[in-house]
């Protein structure tokens, strides 16, 4: 069962991911990669980590998937970018070889598990305790700095966002201040709106 | 007492650092006039000690620990013992008179101050070679007089002879120094001290090879700096500096500091005998080789400073057969109308224009009296006729020869003696007497400075009556240092002391006679022995030849090839392959986001196959 | 047959090396972020599968922080991109030559 599962997302999610990199219409990219991410969460159910599975259905493919969306209503995404990529051969050899040693160095100290290498569990899971019960437990003990750190960090990318994109930022930020003043005032004296 | 030697040591540095601070500013008569005062400070500090110190008064004094590392420990410590105090009386005498003469010498000279500085930092120096208590204080003091001796030879350093023969001074100096600090380092390495005391004490329990290996190491550096053969060609280019620093430095005190040495040293010496026979061997040799090189040179200066080092060969031939007592005797005597006669020959000069060719010269006796005078008394004692300083000690020294049967030393000597005799009223008759040359050349001289005359004549007191306290000085000095009677080894010294003055005053006699009749045959002058003494036997030449010229070819090959091929080419190599990587690397840094990534990628498989295929 | 660690993990290094790939390929930058984002999770895998591995909950921890960086990079991402496509009318990746030596 849990090998039919895993072979399934497995293909899967290589299949999504791959016309991901490939496609060369980004709104074709855009849904096969929210698919991906979508099988990525079954990984997190399969894997006993419940939470984290439903977390990531809703903020990858609810929260970043719609900002992507958002992001692309900004871009002509009629008018696909040109890739000419040089070195095409360079490339594929590059990434190939990258591939296969990076699957032989994650592989290879697990084939040889008969060493006895144990470590010892940092957090460990309880049995008999839910798995949203324990990561609250452990988010709100041992992880309590980080999370309120990754806290300020998204109000952070938030605001920074919201800055980015408000539409006078090509401008000097205390010159826009006066600018908007002097607006106002024009658009008084010219209209006798108040603003 | 204490405080005497310390006044005695540090009164000339203080002078020198008052000159100083008037280096670079124009001519002041302060600074000769202050190191003057402070040198006889010196002098009255050094008498006092000479009045008390005997066997039982030794004056020690240890400023500080100077050198602490392990089990090496060298104090900074003096002794005033009967030798030190001789050399310490006989230094700052001279050195005093010199000082007031050179006021006068110098008196136009644009380097005024800086000269007083020089002159007073090197009887400092002296003083401290002198009045050390460790052979490692000697070595500074022995190092400081070779600087100071460089720094007053090139004086009138825009001469580019003068810088030259400063630089040969130096020079070979060193090449001495290097024998004298093997045999300290042979020393200390057996012993473990450098202390006299300790040192003296434990010489007797090493070796014979290491003892001798140690006093010839040690009489290699005497040898420079007493310019005995083959190191003795600088003395004579000195003479490039000023008249009153051949008179103190070539002459009276720092060239006998090889002599001092080995007198200081007696007990090591002494358990070598063979090294004792070479010394007198060598010494009785220079002494006869540089009086020949004496009789045919026209150089005023080049003369007297020939007959210095015939005299110090005189010197290491009692030093080297173990009287040591009539060493310092010769050398304490020979300061006096050595010196004497230099600063005579500085008026002569004076009075020429720096003309030194005595050639040019003649008949000045009756414009310089007084000048020729005391140049005629110091000659005579130079010759060793009696009552006169030199007789008394040198005949002393011949008849330590005979007395050791060393016959063949006796007889160099005994030629030497009238050699001597002879190119001294050489001198005298063709620069006094005889006709006026100079008028040919429109020189007009004339008696120098009435105070500088008086400067002198101390000195020429001294080098006429000073070998009368033979005896006194003797019972003095033989406290500490070995008895040697010669009196008493030979029937008939009354014979020997005839022999000797009847062929000083021949000498004399035919000098003077020659040379009042006109001079040698002009034809002698083509003769083989003429040029080879005119030539200095051709050794300058043949250094030049075979060391210099050499060397100089060596440093120049090795500069185009060694230097700028391999040295520069390995420098050069380094920054063209660092500056050519950099530039062909620039078309990485393309600011294209897309190159950049793929860079990153490369670097990450280059990680990835280290992490895989590197098992250290 | 029994699904082990080392399913997960070939499976997360065959995932990061397509995103890997899309990286070096891809010219278009809104689909570099893409490429981001499977690397980011195919990394979220590979720790969430240790962890279950040891019995541990830090790989879930630890790509629940991944989770938080990945979505503030987005934002902050996305914003310098409207801003680079209003100022250049471009999201080509070979434009950002600004810093050319």
């Amino acid at each position: 069962m849990e090998a039919i599962a895993f072979y399934l997302f497995s293909a899967l999610t290589i299949a999504m991911f791959t016309i991901v990199v490939v496609s060369d219409n980004a709104l074709y990219a855009m849904s096969a990669l929210a698919g991906g991410m979508i099988f990525i969460a079954g990984f997190f159910f399969l894997l006993d980590a419940e939470f984290l599975g439903v977390v990531q259905i809703i903020v990858y493919t609810g929260a970043v998937m719609a900002l992507y969306a958002f992001g692309m209503m900004f871009f002509d995404t009629t008018r696909a970018v040109k890739e000419n990529v040089e070195n095409k051969y360079v490339l594929n050899t590059l990434a190939g070889l990258a591939t296969v040693f990076a699957v032989v160095a994650v592989t290879a100290p697990f084939a040889g598990e008969h060493v006895g290498y144990v470590l010892e569990a940092v957090a460990p899971i309880i049995d008999g305790v839910g798995n949203s019960q324990m990561v609250g437990y452990v988010l709100f003990t041992k992880y309590l700095v980080p999370f309120e750190l990754a806290a300020i960090m998204l109000l952070v990318a938030m605001i920074a966002g919201i800055v980015l994109v408000s539409k006078t930022m090509d401008k000097n930020i205390t010159m826009l201040e006066a600018e908007v003043q002097e607006e106002a005032e024009k658009d008084y004296k010219k209209d006798k709106i108040w603003i | 007492m204490e405080k005497y030697l310390l006044i005695a040591l540090f009164a000339p540095i203080v002078g020198s650092l008052f000159a100083a601070i008037f280096g670079d500013r124009p001519k002041n008569v302060i600074t000769g006039i202050v190191t003057s005062a402070l040198l006889g400070i010196s002098f009255l500090a050094s008498f006092y000690l000479l009045t008390y110190v005997d066997e039982t008064h030794i004056v020690k004094v240890e400023l500080f620990t100077w050198i602490l590392a392990g089990n090496f420990t060298i104090p900074f410590n003096f002794i005033a013992d009967p030798v030190s105090v001789i050399m310490m009386v006989t230094v700052t005498t001279v050195s005093t008179a010199v000082h007031v003469y050179s006021m006068g010498y110098m008196a136009n000279d644009k380097g005024y101050n800086r000269y007083f500085s020089y002159l007073s930092a090197f009887v400092f120096s002296m003083m401290i070679l002198v009045m050390s208590n460790n052979f490692l204080g000697l070595f500074i003091g022995w190092e400081g007089v070779g600087l100071c001796s460089w720094l007053l030879i090139g004086h009138w350093y825009h001469k580019h002879s003068a810088s030259w023969a400063a630089n040969e001074a130096f020079i070979m100096n060193r090449v001495a120094d290097l024998g004298m600090l093997v045999g300290l380092f042979i020393l200390f390495w057996n012993i473990g001290s450098l202390e006299y005391d300790v040192v003296f004490e434990n010489i007797g329990s090493l070796d014979n090879d290491t003892v001798t290996l140690a006093a010839i190491f040690l009489f290699v550096g005497a040898m420079g700096k007493s310019a005995q053969f083959p190191l003795h060609t600088w003395l004579a280019d000195a003479m490039e500096g000023p008249t009153p620093v051949s008179a103190l430095i070539h002459a009276a005190t720092m060239v006998t500091a090889g002599v001092y040495l080995v007198i200081r040293a007696n007990e090591i010496f002494a358990l070598v005998p063979d090294v004792g026979f070479f010394i007198a061997c060598l010494g009785a040799f220079v002494a006869m080789f540089a009086a020949s090189m004496a009789l045919v040179n026209n150089d005023l200066k080049r003369i007297i400073a020939y007959s210095t080092l015939s005299q110090l060969g005189y010197m290491f031939v009692a030093a080297g057969l173990g009287a040591y007592w009539i060493a310092l005797f010769h050398l304490m005597t020979h300061a006096f109308f050595k010196s004497v006669l230099f600063l005579g020959a500085g008026n002569v000069m004076h009075a020429m224009d720096d003309e030194l060719n005595i050639k040019k010269m003649g008949g000045l006796n009756s414009s310089m009296k007084y000048t020729g005078l005391i140049m005629i008394l110091a000659s005579l004692a130079l010759s060793g006729i009696f009552p006169f300083a030199g007789f008394f000690s040198k005949d002393a020294i011949l008849e330590v020869a005979f007395a050791e049967h060393a016959y063949i030393l006796w007889a160099m000597l005994w030629v030497s003696a009238g050699l001597t005799a002879f190119y001294s009223f050489r001198l005298v008759m063709l620069v006094f007497f005889g006709k006026k040359e100079h008028k040919k050349f429109g020189f007009n001289p004339h008696e120098t400075y009435t105070f500088v005359l008086l400067a002198m004549t101390p000195l020429a007191i001294l080098a006429i009556v000073s070998g009368f306290f033979g005896g006194a000085f003797e019972s003095y000095v033989t406290q500490i240092l070995p008895h040697y009677d010669n009196h008493h080894h030979i029937s008939g010294a009354a014979i020997l002391i005839a022999m000797t003055l009847a062929l000083a005053i021949g000498g004399i006699m035919f000098a003077v006679y020659k040379y009042s009749n006109g001079g040698f045959d002009k034809k002698l002058e083509q003769t083989f022995i003429y040029k080879l003494l005119i030539n200095q036997y051709y050794i300058p030449e043949a250094y030049d030849r075979f060391l210099v010229q050499p060397f100089t070819r060596a440093s120049t090959y090795a500069w185009l090839n060694i230097d700028n091929k391999i040295v520069d080419g390995t420098v050069d190599l380094i920054a063209t392959t660092i500056y050519k990587t950099g530039d062909k690397t620039r078309a990485m840094q393309s600011g294209n986001l897309s190159k950049m990534l793929r860079w990153m990628v490369v670097g990450l498989v280059v990680l990835l196959t280290l992490a895989l295929f590197y098992r250290p | 047959m029994d699904i082990g660690l080392t399913h997960y993990l070939v499976l997360s290094t065959i995932l990061f090396s397509i995103g890997l790939y899309g990286v070096l390929k891809r010219k278009n930058l809104l689909l570099l972020f893409f490429s981001t984002e499977i690397m980011l999770n195919a990394v979220n895998i590979g720790l969430v599968a240790v962890g279950n591995h040891y019995g541990d909950l830090t790989g879930q921890m630890f790509a629940f922080f991944i989770i938080a960086v990945a979505a503030s990079e987005v934002a902050v991402g996305l914003g310098l991109l409207v801003l680079w496509y209003r100022k250049h009318q471009t999201i080509d990746l070979d434009s950002l030559q600004d810093m050319k030596g």
